[in-house]
């Protein structure tokens, strides 16, 4: 009765993963078809042409080398923040604390759209060019939550009595800082950073708005979903952009396993 | 003779730190001070801010002659969303927001609940990974497959061919409302790309709740004389609501707020996003955008309230 | 002889929570003294207050006859076990005893040799290169030790140091730490809600309820002088006679507490009716109803135990009925 239950159950749960992955799967076998005008299953032939096709288009490598430094610099200033305020929300109680980590989470629980439009409505308000720093003003502020996060359950598994104990050893705020806070949130931070950085190479509805003229990998890509050029192309820097997102949430992942889950999820 | 300069500015460097240390002890508050300030400043002003401008710009008005933001206070915008055309907007994206979201709860708690109660060890975390991975990335990209699943020539129609089942497909797609020209301009081909996207935000939450049930809780449940049925309904069910209304937050937002499948998969009829996103772009309204964008906003704010009661926060 | 500490009119408030609440305490110097009380009663933060973990609302923390108030705690000659032993979990043992000497800037070597000979002195020697993990409660604690004596300190802070080990293992390292205080001959300031604890270690002892402190003393005087109802009770589970009783057996209308092993079964004493009877082991509680009010009597092995719902009638010498100055919130 009950194992029955269980293949039961275990058939419905592999193919949920299944209906997950195969799709991406999917991607990966159209990166080598010979077919460049439609989207013809099955492929009549497979090529390896299209990656040195794509190897040679400026244009990507503009935009693969944009997405880069957007998610690096909005990926360290997210570190910063978030650590900053997780710190003091598991730290200590306050007066609007509750509004705090509210205020931090509000641009994931809030469609992107909502961000997006409203960093552009303030742009507009206040004059503000588009440029590379509109673009990571608004990656910053929907990663900040993310390296918040992992640094929050961080600081709350490590017991309060720690600092104490340095403190009473002798060593000042700045020396517990560097040889005690540090070195126990050191793989917190940095997977919370590097899923930061995942999340912000990935990014496309936030950027729409934020981007004016320059085109980062994504905003890329959906000019090609809308108007497709050279479709192998887009197959190719499609399965691109799976693997350089993947890297850092397995490194995360491997990071963190075993200490807590990547908490908080969110675009 | 340069190495004593050097030993004197480090130890007046150490001493000087010690003093702040010694001010931020006397002073906690201080130090809260120092860690709050700078996040505050970033999300009030950058964030907060915006979301200000965004609120401001809904109650202007764009000029009919000159099509420029007429910057006086007024409710115009917001009686324009109930003409007709742009209300059923509204409506529809409220109602592919739920459908979206019910359908993921169906389809989440089977998985959710094999990987809190039956996968272990390697299975659990290649179960963890696999619903971690796409919830973080490859957005587009994952859409764009689905524009290769569905497409005309592609693999659906191909499965429905090789199995002489063409008929069922057409007979599906004659369907007024769900059905279209193909799947791939049909609602039903938008709330599957719905659906495939955001599942990841309704299985982690929901295989968070039910790993907090203690399985000491089932076995008393069976104790008492429940069949694994009657268990599952009465004592899962229940506990796992939380984690649902945790996961259907993200689902119902992020469906209500999406622009970029309804664009690439489905209709010409638009929803919300599109509106939002057309409005500011190439109409220029920002005003009807900004309205149109406080619309999610809103009913955001109550679905958040009625799902706090539910403890939908604490399964985050 | 100056105090190792002396607390004047401390009070720490949290809103309106008098966790401490205007005391005065004196501890000398090399004595183990403890600070008991039931949870909540003030005591851990008295010792917080001493370590400088956190900073009194009113009074002053003086520390070998230096104001300490304003102090911070990596600057005060005291240090610290801690309950859950705060052992940094980045750290092997080793580098984990040698954080403070490290902080102060004593080269690796000088490190290296007061850590092993902490970790000799708690009878680690050898477990320095294990991490803290891989370590049994009982050794995580002595680590926790020598962590805090290879700075040397004057006092030494024990936070329920105790608590988490089971009874085997309390017990002897109760006997251990007692000795370690002995040869370093420095103060300890040990707080516990173990009040059997407590009595067997301490040279002297203070009495924690509601922020403050009900009795000062040697375990000797708290246990067999009672000053109020709590301390009677707290310490040992002593009789506490209203006064009617004790005016009609003594003279005096107050309060009085009565052990219960200095009662008998006699003749001619205060009779009732045995309500209950319990088997410890090495001795007999039986609960005597007796004009409204139940006591308690311990019976050694070996008397005779009267059955349930017996009469009986007890005796007792008469100093054994201590009449108590004070009430509970004098």
């Amino acid at each position: 009765m009950r194992s029955r239950a269980a293949l039961g159950l275990k058939i419905a749960a592999i193919g949920g993963l299944l209906f997950l992955h195969l799709p991406i799967l999917l991607i990966f076998i159209y990166a080598f078809t010979t077919e460049d005008k439609s989207y013809q299953w099955p492929p009549p032939g497979l090529t390896l042409k299209w990656f040195a096709v794509t190897w040679n288009r400026p244009d990507v490598w503009a935009a693969l080398g944009l997405s880069l430094r957007v998610a690096a610099i909005s990926t360290a200033i997210a570190m910063l923040l978030g650590t900053l305020c997780a710190a003091a929300v598991a730290r200590s109680r306050f007066f609007g604390r509750e509004a705090v980590s509210l205020l931090v989470i509000l641009p994931i629980a809030l469609p992107g759209i909502i961000t997006g439009i409203s960093l552009r409505s303030a742009f507009s308000v206040a004059d503000i060019p588009f440029s590379f720093w509109t673009i990571v003003l608004g990656h910053a502020t929907f990663c900040i939550v993310v390296v918040y996060n992992n640094a929050v359950a961080r600081f709350r598994r490590t017991s309060g009595s720690l600092i104490e104990a340095s403190m009473d050893l002798g060593a000042t705020h700045f020396q517990t800082l560097r040889f005690v806070i540090m070195p126990n949130m050191a793989t917190a931070l940095l997977a919370g950073g590097m899923l930061a950085f995942a999340l912000s190479f990935d990014e496309v509805i936030v950027t729409t708005f934020t981007a004016g003229q320059q085109q980062t990998l994504p905003i890329w890509m959906l000019e090609e979903l809308v108007r497709p050029r050279q479709r192998p192309v887009t197959n190719v820097v499609a399965m691109v952009v799976v693997l350089v997102t993947f890297l850092p949430i397995l490194g995360a992942y491997h990071l963190s396993r075993g200490t807590e889950t990547v908490a908080g999820q969110g675009k | 003779m340069a190495d004593v300069a050097a030993r004197a500015r480090n130890s007046a460097r150490a001493a000087a730190l010690s003093r702040v240390s010694d001010a931020l002890w006397r002073r906690p508050s201080l130090l809260l001070l120092a860690l709050v300030v700078p996040p505050l400043l970033w999300l009030g002003i950058v964030y907060l801010g915006s979301l200000f401008a965004l609120l401001a710009h809904s109650f202007f008005s764009i000029d009919e002659f000159s099509g420029l933001v007429k910057y006086e206070l007024t409710l115009k915008t917001y009686a324009e969303l109930f003409r007709a055309s742009n209300f059923d907007i509204l409506v529809r994206t409220i109602l592919m927001a739920s459908a979206v979201t019910v359908a993921a709860a169906v389809v989440a708690f089977p998985i959710a609940y094999f990987a809190a109660r039956h996968a272990r060890g390697r299975w659990k975390a290649a179960f963890y990974l696999g619903v971690m991975l796409p919830l973080w990335s490859s957005y587009l990209v994952r859409v764009y497959s689905w524009k290769l699943i569905l497409a005309k020539e592609g693999i659906l129609n191909w499965v429905f061919e090789t199995l002489r089942l063409t008929w069922l497909l057409e007979a599906y797609l004659s369907v007024p409302g769900i059905g279209g020209n193909s799947l791939s301009v049909s609602w039903t081909g938008t709330f599957l790309v719905f659906l495939y996207i955001w599942l990841p935000f309704m299985i982690l939450p929901v295989q968070a709740a039910l790993e907090r049930v203690p399985p000491s809780m089932l076995e008393a449940s069976g104790d008492l004389g429940a069949r694994p049925g009657q268990t599952v309904r009465n004592v899962v069910l229940p506990l796992a609501l939380p984690g649902i209304a945790a996961g259907s937050i993200f689902t119902f937002s992020l469906t209500m707020g999406d622009y970029i499948i309804p664009q690439i998969v489905g209709t010409s009829a638009r929803m919300i996003g599109q509106a939002v996103y057309q409005f500011q772009g190439t109409a220029g309204n920002i005003p009807l955008a900004a309205a149109f964008a406080v619309v999610p906003v809103v009913v955001m704010g109550f679905y958040l309230t009625l799902a706090r009661r539910t403890g939908a926060f604490d399964a985050l | 002889m100056t105090a190792a500490i002396r607390l004047k009119g401390v009070s720490r408030h949290f809103g309106s929570v008098r966790a401490v609440d205007d005391v005065d305490l004196e501890i000398r110097e090399g004595e183990f003294f403890s600070l008991l009380g039931p949870s909540g009663s003030g005591k851990t933060t008295c010792l917080r207050l001493i370590a400088g973990f956190d900073q009194p609302t009113s009074g002053a923390v003086e520390i070998f006859g230096t104001d300490a108030t304003a102090t911070p705690p990596y600057r005060r000659p005291v240090n610290t076990v801690f309950q859950d032993y705060a052992l940094f979990p980045h750290l092997n043992v080793r580098e984990n005893v040698a954080y403070g000497p490290k902080v102060r800037g004593d080269p690796g070597p000088v490190r290296r040799r007061l850590a092993d000979e902490a970790l000799d002195l708690v009878a680690l020697g050898g477990f320095g290169d294990r991490r803290p993990s891989e370590l049994s409660g009982g050794q995580r604690q002595r680590v926790a030790l020598a962590r805090a004596l290879v700075m040397e300190p004057r006092v030494l802070l024990l936070d329920e140091p105790l608590g988490a080990l089971d009874p085997k293992l309390r017990e002897q390292m109760q006997g251990e730490l007692k000795a370690l205080q002995r040869r370093l001959g420095i103060a300890f300031v040990f707080v516990t809600h173990d009040q059997a604890e407590a009595l067997s270690m301490s040279d002297r002892m203070a009495v924690f309820n509601e922020g403050r402190v009900q009795q000062l003393g040697t375990p000797q005087e708290v246990y067999d002088r009672p000053q109020k109802p709590f301390v009677a009770d707290f310490v040992g589970s002593s009789n506490v006679l209203p006064p009617e009783m004790v005016e009609r057996l003594t003279g005096k209308a107050a309060r009085a507490s009565l052990r219960p092993e200095s009662i008998r079964m006699g003749s001619g004493g205060v009779s009732g009716t045995v309500a209950r009877r319990y088997f410890l082991g090495s001795a007999t509680r039986i609960e005597v109803a007796s004009e409204g009010v139940t006591l308690n009597v311990l019976l050694p092995k070996g008397s005779e135990v009267p059955a349930t719902g017996a009469d009986v009638s007890l005796v007792w010498e008469a100093d054994a009925l201590h009449v108590m100055p004070g009430d509970d919130h004098g």
